[in-house]
Parts: C-alpha cells; structure tokens; sequence
C-alpha cells in the first residue's frame, strides 16, 4: 500500500509538472514571504542582534533567552495598555460596524428608488478606497487647531477652540467615526447582496400572514443573512488582535501628548522595531499577537459550528 | 391579473413614502459625508495662501488661486513630487501585473479537480489566512535575509501574492471554466501551458479584472512597506512622500523654539494649499476610475466570500 503510493506520487510529479510549474511562483513566494518569516519568530526567544554577517549567522550567534522577552513585556505597564487598548477599539468597532452595516443593507434593500441606491454605493465606497495617509490630511483639514473647520466653528459659536493632537478627551471617539467611516460601505455592500439574494416569496408569505415591515425583517430577513453574518463575526474575532496600524499611526500625527488612548499593538510593535530597537522583545510582542489571534480564531469556529454547521470557515 | 400581481410584487420589498422619504435622507447624508472632506480637500487646495493664513480652510475659498499646482510642477520640490508619482505608478503597473500572473496561475492549478496536489497547495496557501508572521520577523526577514530594504523590490514582492486573491480567482476559474473543455482541448494534443494561455485566460477575464483591481490599490495607496524599508528619496512613492511632509512639519513644529532655522525650514516645505494639491492629485486616479471598476469590485468580494 505504502510503497504503491510512493510510486504514485512520483508518477503524479511527471505526469502533472506543466500544472505544479504554473504554482511554482506562488510556491516559492509563499515560502519567503509566509513561511520563513513565521520560522523568524524563534526571534521571539532569543536575544537577537544583527551581526555584518547576514540574517542566518546573526540568528544562530545570537543566545537563546527561552521566555525572557515575553516576561519583560508583561512585565512592563505598556503591555497592559496596548492589549486593552486594541481590544476594546475592535470590539466598539466590530459591534458597530455590524449593528451600522446590516442596518444600512436592510434599509437600502427596502428603499424604492434602486438608481439612487447605486449612487449611494458609489460614493459611500469612496472612503474604502482611500489610504489613511490620505485621510489624515482630511482630518487635518477639519482637526487642524489654527485652521481647522471645526475650531472654526466653536469659536464662531463662542467656545474655546480645542487643541486636538495635544489633547486625548476626544480621540476614542474619533477613531470610532473614522473606522466606521471607512468601511460602512464596503461592509453594507457585502450584506445588500445576501440581503437581495433572498428569495422574495418569504416576503410574499410573511405579508399574507399580515405581517409588517419590521415583523418581516425580524423575521425573514435577519435569520436569512446570520450565515453570512457568522463567517464575516468569525474572520474579524481572528482580527480582534490586529488593529489597524495605519490608522492609530497616521491620524493622531504620531503626537506623544495622546500615547494613552493611540497605543495599540501594532503601533508599539513598529516603535519597537524604529525606535527602541529591541528586537527580541519586539518579536515576543508580535508573536504574542499572532498566536492569540490564531487561537482566536480557531475558537471562534469552533462556537460556530458547534451553532451551525454551515457557518463555519473550516 | 398579471398586472395587479406586479403591482403587489413591487410594494413587496420597500419602505412607504414617508420612511422611504426618510431613509433617504440619513443614507444619503452619509453618502454625502463620504464625499465631503476630498471636495474640502480640493478647494483648499485651491485657495490663495494668504487667505488660508487669515481665514482658515473655508468649504469655499475667498480668493481663488492655481498656485498650488503651479508649484508642484515647477517649485523647488517639483522634482521630487514628480519621481514620488513615477515611483507609484511603477510599482503599480508593474506589481499588479505580477500579481495578477502569479494569482491566476497558482489559482488554475487549486481549481483543476484532477489535479492530485490540489490539495496540498490548496492549505499550503489558506494556512496563510489563519496566521500572520508578525511586523518584525517579516521585516527582519525582508531587510536581513532576502536584502531588499531600499530596492524597487522592497514595494513590489511583499504585496505580490495574497491569499484572498487566490480564492476569487480559483472561485471563478471553477465557475466559469468547466472541466469538460479542458478535458476535449488536451486530446486535441494541447499542452497544459496551451490550454491555460489560449483557452482558460480568455474565459478569466473578469475575474483577472477584479483581483488586478484589488492589487492597483494595493499598491498605490501602499505607504507602510516603504516606512519599512525605503530611505532613499528616490524610491519613496506618494503616499510615504506625504508622510514624510508631514512628519517633517511636526518636527518643526516641536522645535518651533528655533527661530531662522525653522523659517528656512518651512520655506523647504510645500505649502498649505501645495500640499493639499498633491493630496488631491494621489487620489484623483482613484475617485476618477473607481465608478467605472465597482461592477468588477463588489463582483470580487461576493465571490470571495464563497466557501469552499
């Protein structure tokens, strides 16, 4: 049986070699650029320095600290914060973005003039579509404390102009708006087309039971889109770890005055790496991100499927 | 009959005239709001310097002025701002093309069911998905072992393949590219590279527009792989220009105890209005085309979003 198989495979190589040629770029990519940056990881536990002699003689000369890194960062009050930080911004964003998507999908199925719900797509898409450089001149355009429109207006109104990079009061609730700015319409999108994909004689036998609009949605449109909605829940919890470096480093300006509400994993990571130049610890940081993450995800589908079998990813 | 049969059909899925009048107007006020701060954006960059210094950024500028977009062609960073959108469009033409080959290629082979490896290559790319290696060891993986930190290569290649891409494409080329073609092509004779090239790609069209869509932006709204990797001013791409710009008024601003220095240094920099213009001008390309590539867009993520 064994040696049958072994046969075969080498049989498959030859008789398939224009097919595995064709992934073999692929291949090769996923190998540089996935599998040995997780092999780098063991980064994690070692006491890394970049010696003159390229990657592998500095990862082999540097000592191995086994959990060291990872207790120095636990250690430390910022690890805290970080996690808390990027925890509670992606459950106030998940739960949002959700609650804001569908609500947007249901109602932009239901309204009667279908032309103007495509322009509506085209221009709340525009956002998605833009890098979060580009955004931050936006919000300086609006946050900018001389010129800015809205200082403009508090002190047109008669209040003191607030000084918004100095000052941290009002920065969760910005980052709240933006992210939920940016992807409503790529999100409500994504739900329009399950939505519309339902099959219009539930509706039809939902109103000769007399029922109306909101008992219909209650009732057919909600139960008919909670697959989707489980897949999309299931993807993001993976992601309830990885927050959105581009906007916590580009927004705020990178201002030090705002560093207890801005500090997020994946800004303190990159400091790490610019500025402090522990490598190992940066490392155990990321790492410590990553199998979270995983582990998250893995749970997450698990819940979902143990629900419903067809909701789950894998 | 018919006809009072569509009537109720129509009355089926919407709002009555006063909701539906409403829902109107909060849908599209936000679809509004999503326009509002790039039209913000286009007028201060059209508005004179000298009332942006004593009137603010204004929705509608007092005294109209070009000198911004003058300035970018011709003032004393006109250089720079003119290699930043060659470097961009570079790396955006040229990425997305080895992007989307290698994505159809390595989706061909995971979508041809007679393909014994299909699954090993399969899960060799979904792991992926699950998993990320982390900022530092790709960086220290990108800059130490492959040597690619300040190279055109350092922004193309890490953006060159994804595991989302893959899916679509394999989703499509199973949709649309039956077995029974491929099957009657190869007892014509046809070679594997034959069949990919004359018959699979003409059908694939589409679907190559949708994830080549997906890599174009990518690509030019990228920013972060150049703060990894590029320090040298003639590879930084427009995004990391304007990050630069603006990192380098903050440190003035920081510093702003230094009197002449500073003024030299703020007469390097563009000015207000001039840097809004090259914000206006990066994300021209997009709000341009992207009206006309949604179809091909929203078609992606519907698709992407099918399971296995």
């Amino acid at each position: 049986m064994n040696k049958k198989k072994k046969k075969g495979f080498w049989h498959n190589v030859w008789t398939y070699k224009a097919l595995i040629l064709m992934a073999l770029p692929g291949f090769v990519w996923f190998i540089f650029f996935f599998y040995i940056p997780v092999l780098a990881n063991v980064v994690a536990f070692k006491n890394f320095k970049i010696t003159p002699n390229g990657f592998l003689n500095s990862l082999f000369t540097s000592d191995w600290v086994g959990f060291d890194n990872f207790k120095f960062l636990f250690a430390s009050n910022d690890a805290w914060l970080i996690t808390r930080n990027t925890i509670l911004y992606n459950i106030v964003f998940l739960a949002l973005n959700l609650f804001f998507a569908i609500a947007f999908a249901i109602i932009m199925s239901e309204l009667r003039n279908k032309r103007l719900v495509k322009v509506y797509h085209t221009m709340s898409l525009l956002p998605y579509f833009l890098s979060w450089v580009v955004i931050g001149y936006f919000v300086y355009a609006f946050l900018s404390p001389d010129k800015g429109i809205i200082n403009q207006w508090i002190a047109s109104s008669g209040g003191t102009p607030i000084n918004w990079y100095t000052n941290p009061t009002w920065w969760p609730l910005i980052f709240v708006i933006l992210n939920v700015w940016k992807s409503l319409g790529y999100n409500s999108i994504i739900y329009y087309a399950s939505v519309m994909g339902i099959d219009p004689t539930y509706y039809e036998a939902a109103m000769i039971d007399g029922a109306n609009k909101w008992q219909q949605i209650k009732h057919v449109t909600i139960p008919q889109i909670i697959p989707m909605m489980t897949v999309l829940l299931i993807l993001n919890i993976g992601g309830i770890f990885r927050a959105d470096f581009g906007m916590f480093y580009n927004i705020p300006r990178n201002s030090g005055a705002l560093y207890q509400v801005t500090a997020v994993l994946d800004t303190y990571i990159y400091n790490g790496l610019t500025a402090t130049g522990d490598l190992g610890m940066t490392a155990a940081a990321g790492l410590y991100q990553s199998a979270v993450g995983a582990c998250l995800l893995l749970i997450a589908n698990m819940f979902a499927r143990k629900l419903d079998p067809n909701s789950a990813l894998f | 009959m018919g006809k009072k049969k569509k009537i109720k059909k129509v009355e089926i899925r919407s709002f009555n005239p006063t909701v539906n009048f409403i829902f109107n107007v909060v849908i599209g006020l936000f679809a509004l709001s999503c326009l509002l701060p790039f039209i913000f954006v286009i007028s201060i960059s059209l508005t004179s310097e000298t009332s942006l210094a004593e009137l603010g950024y204004r929705f509608w500028p007092k005294e109209f002025s070009f000198s911004a977009y003058t300035y970018i062609f011709g003032g004393n960073m006109s250089q720079k701002i003119i290699q930043a959108f060659g470097v961009t469009i570079f790396v955006t033409v040229f990425g997305t093309f080895v992007n989307a080959t290698m994505t159809s290629l390595y989706a061909y082979t995971i979508s041809r069911s007679n393909f014994p490896f299909r699954r090993f290559f399969t899960i060799f790319a979904l792991v992926t998905m699950l998993f990320t290696p982390g900022m530092v060891a790709t960086y220290i993986v990108v800059s130490n072992f492959l040597n690619l930190k300040d190279t055109i290569w350092a922004l193309i290649l890490p953006l060159a393949l994804g595991p989302f891409n893959i899916l679509v494409m394999r989703t499509f080329f199973i949709k649309t590219v039956p077995d029974s073609i491929i099957e009657s092509a190869r007892i014509d004779g046809a070679t594997e590279m034959m069949i990919f090239m004359k018959i699979v790609l003409p059908l694939a069209v589409p679907g190559i527009a949708t994830i080549s869509l997906f890599a174009a932006l990518g690509y030019w709204n990228d920013w972060f792989n150049a703060l990894l990797y590029i320090q040298k001013d003639s590879l930084v791409p427009i995004q990391y220009l304007l990050m630069r710009i603006q990192n380098n008024l903050d440190y003035l601003a920081q510093n702003a105890g230094m009197g002449s220095q500073i003024q030299g240094g703020l007469a390097a920099l563009p000015s207000e209005s001039a840097r809004m213009a090259i914000v206006v001008i990066s994300t021209l390309p997009i709000a341009l085309t992207y009206p006309f590539f949604q179809r091909y867009f929203v078609g992606g993520l519907t698709i992407g979003g099918v399971k296995e």
